[in-house]
């Protein structure tokens, strides 16, 4: 059920990642002030909103878990979480790499949007144990989606105390009056943006489609009462 | 800072990309395992179904008789 489009779906994503590298590295002009370096840009940006927005949506699948009872909305929100930490390593890494090449640092931490990103990241990281700490299925998809309803609503508050953090050390490139992104940048950025989220929404779907045929196996071995080769089964939610 | 030149730049671009195709690479590669074996579990519970459905048969046989 879940695989439906997903084969459409990734060559469409692969389309979209060939044609945002090569505006990156053959189209987009080198920047004036940071050089070749500022390439990373176009990685690292569209994978922390993709991450955050990602964040927020497995708040919104939250929210229809705890309003239907359906746990197709819980799987669909922990997917949404797990696809979005894994992102955010992604821009922990590339942010990381950023920083030494520009600031001559790994890490600053008088920062407001890398200090308050580690946050993000740290508070979502401790999804995994809250979760598994909890061995009723039941109460541990309630539960969970308690927690990523108050994190996701935490992310674009986090985001907006931020923006009115006032900081000269990191770039705003957006929504600034002079001295925003110039047209053929903003194109490459938009086409890495729609690349990047187009990955997500694959890897979403990719993940959901082996959880349900995981499920849909589990039901078909108690429908059989046959032993499971592998011992336990892993903890993460069942689709049906 | 002054921007790097490009020998130096091009490392850190180039460790910033290799980076996030390792993490997507490794992910898909774990979902590749996991399909394999959903695949063998799947392949041996046929296996299961069948010989079941023969031992059902062969006693239906039986009682037949």
């Amino acid at each position: 059920m879940y695989g439906k489009g997903l084969r459409p779906l990734s060559i469409a994503t692969i389309a979209a990642l060939a044609v945002s590298l090569s505006l990156v590295f053959f189209y987009a002009p080198l920047d004036a002030d940071q050089g070749f370096i500022q390439k990373i840009f176009y990685l690292h940006v569209p994978l922390a909103i993709t991450a955050l927005v990602g964040f927020v949506i497995g708040g919104v699948f939250a929210v229809l878990h705890l309003r239907s009872g359906d746990s197709r909305w819980d799987a669909y929100s922990y997917v949404s979480i797990h696809m979005s930490v894994i992102f955010g390593v992604a821009v922990l890494v590339t942010g990381s790499i950023w920083a030494k090449a520009s600031w001559g640092h790994w890490w600053v931490w008088d920062e407001p949007t890398l200090v308050s990103f580690l946050i993000v990241f740290l508070m979502y990281a401790t999804y995994y144990p809250f979760r598994y700490a909890i061995e009723d299925r039941e109460r541990q998809a309630r539960y969970a989606s308690v927690f990523a309803i108050v994190a996701g609503a935490f992310v674009p508050l986090n985001f907006m105390a931020v923006r009115l953090a006032q900081s000269l050390v990191h770039p705003r490139v957006f929504a600034t009056t002079n001295g925003g992104l110039p047209g053929s940048m903003m194109l490459t950025f938009l086409a890495s943006l729609l690349a990047i989220g187009l990955l997500w929404v694959t890897l979403v779907k990719f993940e959901l489609t082996a959880k349900s045929a995981s499920g849909q196996l589990k039901r078909l071995r108690r429908a059989l009462d046959a032993p499971a080769p592998g011992g336990a089964s892993r903890v993460a939610p069942e689709v049906s | 800072m002054p921007a790097l030149p490009l020998d130096e730049a091009g490392k850190y671009v180039a460790g910033a990309y290799v980076v996030f195709l390792v993490l997507i690479v490794v992910y898909v590669a774990i979902m590749a395992a996991k399909l394999q074996r959903i695949e063998r579990e799947l392949r041996e519970l046929a296996g299961f179904a069948e010989q079941r459905s023969a031992e059902q048969d062969e006693a239906r046989e039986e009682v037949g008789v």
